[in-house]
């Protein structure tokens, strides 16, 4: 029962959100992208989308520069 | 010099385009990097015009100051390879419809400044877009640590990423790296292109 997130082994927890679980990694980065095994999570949804038992989960922060 | 694999790539990339959303040291760059290596057609997108301030690192000329991005890179592209297919669009991206101009393009290019920008950007492309391929970069402020900088690839997105450049909000810009960056992102947009380099 875990997930992969940024490359790192953490334990799955039932009923958790994007939201939760950018909480428990302390991500706060006002910007990130999402992906749960390579689909996008909108940011409108990171309350209502779950996180699945063995799922890769991505979180990529862009900052400002180009 | 392999003459085989040299036609081969010709003749795909010149019936390959790009779209490059961002003209300033990201998107000049890598458009140039593209036209010297012979893509068939560019889609340019900025509203912005030329600042003296942009030279340090953006690929424009003392004498085209004032003058819109999209119009003066289009000059320089020409002068370097004027087979390539241009489309000027002098206007800014607008939240909802900033998948527009990318819609037929083969790859499109994320070059833009601003971290919200970059981020809305790369999600409309990913949601209005679901088979493009885009490229996207993040961290290119500062000097040295080429080291740190990687692709990241997440489905379709293909990310040139420092997660540890701070922001250029708090830090500044030069040349070197913004244009390594830049040509790691035209980099990529051959491989996409061409299928894995052996």
């Amino acid at each position: 029962m875990s997930i992969e997130v940024n490359s790192r082994e953490v334990e799955w927890l039932k009923d958790e959100s994007v939201k939760d679980l950018l909480k428990r990694m302390k991500y706060s980065f006002p910007l990130v992208i999402v992906k749960i095994n390579d689909k996008i999570i909108s940011r409108s949804k990171y309350s209502e989308t779950f996180i699945p038992d063995n799922s890769k989960v991505a979180v990529i922060h862009m900052i400002s520069g180009g | 010099m392999n003459i085989k694999k040299s036609r081969f790539i010709k003749e795909k990339l010149r019936e390959s385009s790009v779209g490059i959303a961002g003209l300033g040291g990201l998107g000049s760059n890598a458009a140039i990097a593209l036209a010297r290596a012979g893509i068939g057609k560019l889609v340019l997108v900025d509203f912005d015009r030329v600042e003296k301030s942009n030279l340090d690192r953006q690929y424009y000329f003392l004498n085209q100051v004032g003058k819109q991005k999209t119009l003066a890179l289009q000059d320089n592209i020409k002068n370097i390879n004027p087979k390539v297919r241009i489309d000027c669009y002098d206007e800014m991206l607008e939240k909802g419809s900033m998948e527009k101009r990318f819609r037929d393009v083969d790859v499109v290019i994320e070059a833009l400044d601003e971290a919200v920008t970059k981020t809305t950007f790369i999600e409309e492309i990913l949601q209005k877009l679901p088979d493009k391929p885009i490229i996207a970069a993040s961290g290119v402020t500062g000097y040295g640590h080429s080291e740190r900088i990687s692709t990241k690839h997440l489905g379709n997105l293909h990310l040139c990423y420092d997660e540890h450049a701070p922001s250029s909000d708090d830090d500044v810009l030069f040349a070197p790296r913004v244009a390594l960056i830049a040509n790691w992102e035209a980099n990529l947009a051959l491989e996409i292109l061409l299928g894995e380099d052996i």
